[in-house]
């Protein structure tokens, strides 16, 4: 389960790709790819293993000047998406 | 063409060579014949091409790529351009130091296919003493830090290992476990009634895949693919016509699949003659089987068309000779009797020896 203290961090076999043609980036796999928005892919970018999801909210409320309530249930539900096609890989 | 479509994925088939003779290869039974492959440049040009129409995704392959000796100049291309770079390889011939020059060259994922989980079964499929091998090359993929997906492809006589192949994946370490039901086109088509399992067998093997799905999730994916021989409704081959992948044969022919050329009637261009782009927008081949104009009943009006795009075509050719048929595998085809036959022959047992993808054969056809 994701709660605020887990450290998300994108499963090895997936990257994130810039892609010119809808000017989104895109989170790349085998077989697959999906092509995220705007705070998909600044979330994304932070799910290195290093920061928590506390961490992650915490900066992205900063960053945007948004609740950090209303930024925790995007950061959730796109850790969720990830986490249900086995993209974020559990610490070691 | 419509407005908008482009292609994600770019198949290159880097050769039709190969030292494993697998009994359900889905390369062309007169591979042996073609013997003009792409050069280095070539293939660079059709990377560079294949990203500008918006390709994002490239998967080496074959017949077996690592027998280029310019796979790692290609792996670099690849990823110079950025392009998430899949190898799918048997692991033979290959060495550990090769393996880290494909790393060193920017290689995203290695997938490397088992036939079974025994060497004496494994190699029985495969035509050729590989097994722990294989075993081997998995292992310096992990070793070397980079992704594995561990492929099987299933059929009658391994899909009853489906557990052991899992508890394999596991112990390998792999990211990724295919577990991919044969395809019946090529030299399965040919080995059908040796290959088709039972309806019972599939569902079992569907519930130890499902179950072990569930408990490895962010560990391993595990991902089953079922054939359409026993679904109600034909997978949605290419993930339609023309509209996601690029294939590019050995000798640079352009084709929306790897079996397209099979077809009669369609024409495809060659590389060498033409760009990319003008293949994918204004080929005749392409556009034989874009969009919806072509469908006949029960398809054209159909709530299912836009997911399943009427199914594969070439396997509506080679059962129906029809390759604008409705995909016999689909419950309302008027062809899905042939289906039933098949499973029939299946459920009746006693199949026939394996045909072996060979020389020999293709050259007696």
């Amino acid at each position: 389960m994701i709660s605020a203290e887990t450290r998300p961090r994108i499963a090895s076999k997936a990257r994130l790709r810039y892609d010119r043609k809808t000017e989104r980036t895109m989170l790349l796999y085998p077989e697959k790819g999906l092509v995220l928005n705007p705070t998909a892919t600044e979330i994304a970018k932070l799910c290195t293993g290093e920061h928590t999801v506390a961490a992650i909210v915490a900066q992205l409320a900063a960053r945007y000047g948004k609740e950090a309530s209303a930024i925790e249930r995007e950061v959730m539900s796109f850790l969720g998406a990830l986490a249900d096609r086995g993209l974020l890989q559990e610490a070691e | 063409m419509k407005e908008g479509i482009r292609p994600y994925t770019l198949v290159a088939e880097l050769t039709y060579r190969c030292p494993l003779r697998c009994s359900y290869c889905s390369n062309p039974i007169d591979w042996a014949k073609r013997k003009n492959e792409l050069d280095t440049d070539g293939w660079k040009r059709v990377f560079r091409e294949a990203e500008d129409l918006g390709v994002v995704g490239l998967n080496l392959t074959g017949g077996e790529p690592i027998l280029r000796k310019d796979l790692e100049q290609l792996i670099g291309e690849a990823r110079r351009l950025d392009l998430y770079t899949n190898l799918i390889t048997s692991g033979i011939p290959l060495s550990r130091e090769r393996l880290a020059k494909f790393r060193a060259a920017g290689l995203d994922n290695v997938q490397v296919s088992v036939q079974d989980v025994s060497a004496k079964e494994s190699d029985r499929i495969a035509g050729l003493e590989s097994f722990e091998k294989k075993l081997e090359v998995c292992a310096w993929v992990k070793e070397l830090g980079m992704p594995l997906t561990l492929n099987v492809v299933l059929h009658r006589d391994n899909l009853g290992h489906v557990a052991e192949i899992v508890a394999l994946a596991e112990r390998l370490k792999a990211d990724r476990l295919e577990l991919a039901n044969t395809q019946y086109l090529g030299w399965a088509l040919v080995n059908r009634r040796a290959l088709l399992p039972t309806r019972e067998q599939l569902e079992a093997a569907r519930k130890v895949a499902a179950a072990a799905r569930k408990r490895l999730l962010g560990k391993m994916e595990v991902l089953f693919v079922t054939p359409d021989y026993y679904t109600d409704y034909p997978k949605s081959c290419m993930d339609g016509w023309g509209r996601r992948f690029i294939v590019v044969s050995p000798e640079g022919l352009v084709l929306p699949c790897h079996a397209a050329h099979t077809l009669p009637g369609l024409k495809f261009e060659n590389v060498r003659e033409h760009s990319l782009a003008a293949i994918w927008t204004e080929s005749t081949g392409f556009n034989a089987f874009r969009g919806e104009a072509w469908m006949p009943e029960p398809c054209r009006s159909c709530d299912k068309r836009a997911v399943d795009f009427g199914g594969c075509r070439c396997q509506a050719y080679h059962l129906t000779g029809n390759a604008a048929a409705t995909d016999p595998t689909c419950t309302l085809a008027p062809s899905h009797a042939l289906i039933e036959t098949a499973r029939g022959e299946a459920l009746a047992g006693e199949a026939p020896p394996l045909r072996y993808r060979s020389v020999r054969i293709a050259a007696a056809r």
